[in-house]
């Protein structure tokens, strides 16, 4: 199916439902492309006293319009910040505890949100060897997490390949009883809606769908069972002003094509 | 000392630490040096690996990269020249998580060896590493694991002002270059300019790395180049890209012509920058002074 919604593309559409997610006062450590932006876009619409940090040693950043980074270690992150300091410090904010949201993309998941970067195949002998953890592996380790992804039946598999950044890992109580005390994925926002976790089992659940989008739909682009919550709601489209003010930041198109 | 003498320092088959993350204040100029010289078999670690990690590997003068993230950068796709070697087993990209990688050379410049963490566990990324050990805490009873010292042979790490004693003053950034220099059993620093000892103790808050631990100073102007130096210059995108384009086309081929063209023909640093091109330089400049206009 179609994943664009009129008027936005997918990755448009991944942005604002997941700059909505975030809240005024909150602290959230953003990965490279789609987080940063919906973080900087949530700073710029409701929450300007949200505190974004990057990975490459950054607290409080505002990212300017039209000055996107490459990586989350450029200069350009550091822009009017309150702080830099070294990439081991920034991460030991999470071990800390300083942290409310971790905020990435996601190149496969499964049904308990564990995140798959490094290999597509057996490990052993890959057919893609992918670019890695980076931070990710240590943000999904140590905070609750938001992970914003194109929603492709190849991408939302049973059970990924590797797991380079833990969720629910096998479900029920597994995160727990591999020493991950703290944490855990809170919301998986894609171009066709927004799924949580249920609360015991930690399996995947469709919570909103995006207007147009039908539970079949979303399940028909899905390698596994999705649940369905109770209240399913329905998200309101992208607005004229949101979608304004993300063209703003990314005039370019840089993450957003 | 200059490039080249400093390249001699370091042997075959050395561990190498290397300064900067992604494109940001990448040692390109001693990378540039170590594989002029034919340098082989050297074990590298960074936190974030980018086309310094490419040209590494497409050189031969490292078959074995530590790091957490590699590929040119998000923006350019899935790196071809990694995937190339990693695939085909002609090199290894051995992958910790970066907060992993920074305590490992922070446990090495604390003089221990070994910290405790709480990420990783439970993941796939741990049961790769044998060298990563679970515990239960002795004092809490809590899972923990615990990541080995990195003291790596040489550092290799650039900055904006040092001087001829060593003392290293880095603007923005630090990245995991203090524990990394504090690590390292020898380090070469590169530098923007070689200031005088006066200039840096008007300034001590700023000096990153002590003398105490630096082995060789070289001035490289650009020494990044075409990555970013805080506050001297940004990357220079146009150059990325069509790298990038080239690689993309032919990863062998690709980095092979490219190492010609910009590691083994110049005769100098300089005429390296010359490649580059001075129009590209002094757009990178402008951008990169820029970050101090209000």
């Amino acid at each position: 199916m179609t994943t664009d919604q009129p008027g936005c593309t997918a990755s448009e559409l991944l942005a604002v439902m997941s700059a909505r997610l975030l809240r005024d006062g909150q602290v959230v450590f953003a990965g490279v492309g789609i987080p940063l932006l919906a973080a900087t876009l949530a700073q710029r619409l409701h929450a300007p006293g949200l505190t974004i940090l990057f990975e490459g040693g950054v607290i409080g950043a505002f990212i300017e319009p039209g000055q996107l980074p490459p990586s989350t270690n450029e200069q350009r992150c550091t822009r009017r910040a309150n702080m830099v300091l070294s990439s081991t410090d920034v991460l030991l904010l999470l071990q800390r505890g300083y942290v409310d949201i971790g905020f990435m993309g996601g190149a496969q998941i499964d049904q308990y949100g564990n995140l798959n970067s490094s290999f597509i195949g057996d490990p052993q002998h890959p057919a893609t060897r992918l670019p890695g953890t980076g931070g990710g592996n240590d943000i999904a380790s140590l905070t609750q997490m938001i992970v914003a992804m194109k929603h492709e039946k190849r991408r939302f598999v049973n059970r990924v390949d590797f797991v380079t950044s833990p969720g629910f890992l096998s479900g029920a109580d597994t995160r727990r009883e591999a020493g991950l005390t703290a944490g855990g994925m809170y919301r998986v926002v894609t171009d066709l809606g927004i799924f949580g976790f249920e609360e015991h089992s930690k399996e995947m659940q469709i919570r909103a769908l995006h207007r147009g989008v039908s539970a079949d739909d979303v399940q028909a682009n899905t390698g596994f069972e999705l649940l369905v919550a109770k209240d399913l709601e329905i998200t309101d489209p992208p607005s004229e002003h949101e979608l304004a003010a993300l063209r703003h930041l990314d005039p370019d198109r840089l993450y957003t094509a | 000392m200059s490039l080249d003498e400093a390249a001699m320092l370091v042997p075959d088959g050395a561990s190498v630490g290397i300064g900067g993350s992604t494109l940001s204040r990448t040692p390109m100029a001693m990378i540039w040096a170590l594989i002029r010289a034919s340098r082989k078999d050297l074990f590298c670690a960074r936190g974030i690996s980018s086309t310094e990690g490419e040209l590494l590997f497409a050189s031969g003068t490292s078959r074995h990269i530590v790091t957490s993230w590699f590929s040119q950068g998000i923006v350019w796709g899935v790196s071809r020249i990694m995937r190339s070697y990693t695939e085909t087993g002609r090199a290894r990209f051995e992958e910790w998580s970066h907060l992993a990688i920074g305590l490992r050379f922070r446990a090495g410049a604390m003089g221990v060896p070994f910290l405790p963490m709480r990420s990783m566990m439970g993941s796939d990324v741990i049961a790769q590493l044998p060298d990563a050990k679970l515990i239960d805490c002795p004092f809490t009873g809590e899972r923990l694991v615990l990541v080995p010292a990195l003291n790596p042979d040489f550092a290799l790490i650039h900055v904006q002002r040092c001087d001829a004693y060593g003392n290293a003053q880095i603007d923005g950034l630090p990245f995991l270059d203090i524990d990394l220099a504090m690590a390292a059993n020898r380090v070469i620093v590169t530098t923007e300019r070689i200031v005088s000892n006066e200039q840096i103790r008007r300034a001590p808050d700023q000096t990153k790395i002590p003398f105490l631990a630096v082995d060789a100073v070289v001035e490289a102007r650009f020494g990044c180049a075409p990555h970013e130096c805080y506050g001297e210059y940004e990357p220079l995108f146009e150059h990325l890209d069509s790298y990038a384009a080239q690689i993309r086309q032919d990863p062998d081929k690709g980095a092979h012509d490219y190492l010609d063209r910009y590691f083994y023909d110049p005769k100098s640093w300089t005429e390296y920058l010359d490649r580059l091109g001075l129009e590209e330089l002094l757009d990178a400049r402008r951008r990169g002074t820029s970050i101090y206009d209000d």
